[in-house]
């Protein structure tokens, strides 16, 4: 499930056991955004941030694509839920997991009726992108 | 034999943190990331929130004191200064601010005003703890604060 489309994986390249993967961070907290980045820096080094719902969606209409958007729920200009909805209108195929500090058994359907992947309550770990990304790869 | 000395200090002041619930797991999450590439890691995230919070802080405070309280404003501070505090690892901190938002979202200044006293109080505990721990992490030397293992 590595995306929506076979297209996807124009963006990946394996290289023995080592496959690189582009990710866009979307969160307005810029604690947040460095943690993440950071790591997400153990498994790939194509980070982009961005920091609401509206800068992601103008990204990835210009042209910009990527594996994976990790995509907070709470932001302003344009929320988590908002910002899936328009990525997917406009044919994004990456993957897209929610990101939310709130209480996630709630909100699951939400993310999922927006069009997301996956969601984890915030902040990431090591443990999560490993479970995400074994889960992607065995989906490919 | 000096430097082990302090790092073993070091190692047990961080585990007093976690004992006394000062900092939880997340934190521990954090000096994961730390590398040779990022060996300062977890000091820059710390100073970026104390940063960050001291502004969030004194938002909350114009908000509680001046004028007719706005609640859903001070509770989206709040969530906001939360959030920041749980992604440090910041137990105390963030086990007021979920008291707090319960009083906002009951529109309960009076229980907003004490539990800010609170909120600040612990922040500033945790601020000076944490200084005192990175001086001494800097002087245990490079990978002070690493999880004790040798990479």
């Amino acid at each position: 499930m590595f995306g929506k489309g076979a297209s996807s994986s124009k963006n990946m390249e394996i290289i023995g056991s080592e496959k690189k993967f582009s990710v866009l961070i979307v969160d307005d907290d810029p604690i947040i955004r460095k943690i993440h980045s950071a790591l997400l820096s153990k498994f790939t080094k194509e980070i982009h941030e961005v920091k609401n719902g509206k800068e992601a969606v103008d990204l990835c209409r210009s042209g910009t694509s990527f594996d994976i958007i990790f995509i907070d729920k709470e932001m302003p200009i344009m929320n988590g839920l908002e910002a899936t909805k328009e990525l997917r209108a406009m044919g994004v195929y990456s993957t897209i997991v929610g990101v939310t500090s709130c209480d996630l058994s709630s909100e699951r359907n939400d993310f999922i009726a927006a069009g997301q992947n996956q969601c984890y309550e915030k902040p990431l770990t090591i443990e999560k992108i490993k479970s995400l990304l074994s889960e992607l790869n065995k989906n490919n | 034999m000096d430097r082990n000395h302090l790092k073993r200090q070091v190692d047990f002041m961080k585990r007093s943190f976690l004992d006394q619930g000062y900092l939880d797991e997340q934190f521990i999450q954090l000096e994961e990331l730390q590398d040779d590439d990022n060996p300062n890691f977890v000091e820059e995230i710390v100073t970026l929130f104390f940063n960050d919070s001291a502004r969030l802080l004194q938002n909350i405070e114009q908000a509680l004191v001046s004028g007719p309280i706005d609640f859903p404003s001070l509770d989206n501070y709040m969530h906001q200064f939360k959030g920041s505090s749980s992604s440090i690892g910041a137990k105390r901190v963030k086990n007021e601010c979920t008291r707090f938002k319960e009083y906002c979202t009951a529109g309960n200044a009076e229980g907003c005003l004490r539990t800010f006293v609170q909120v600040k109080q612990e922040h500033a505990i945790l601020k000076t703890k944490l200084e005192t721990y990175f001086q001494l992490a800097k002087q245990a030397g490079p990978s002070g604060t690493s999880g004790g293992q040798i990479r």
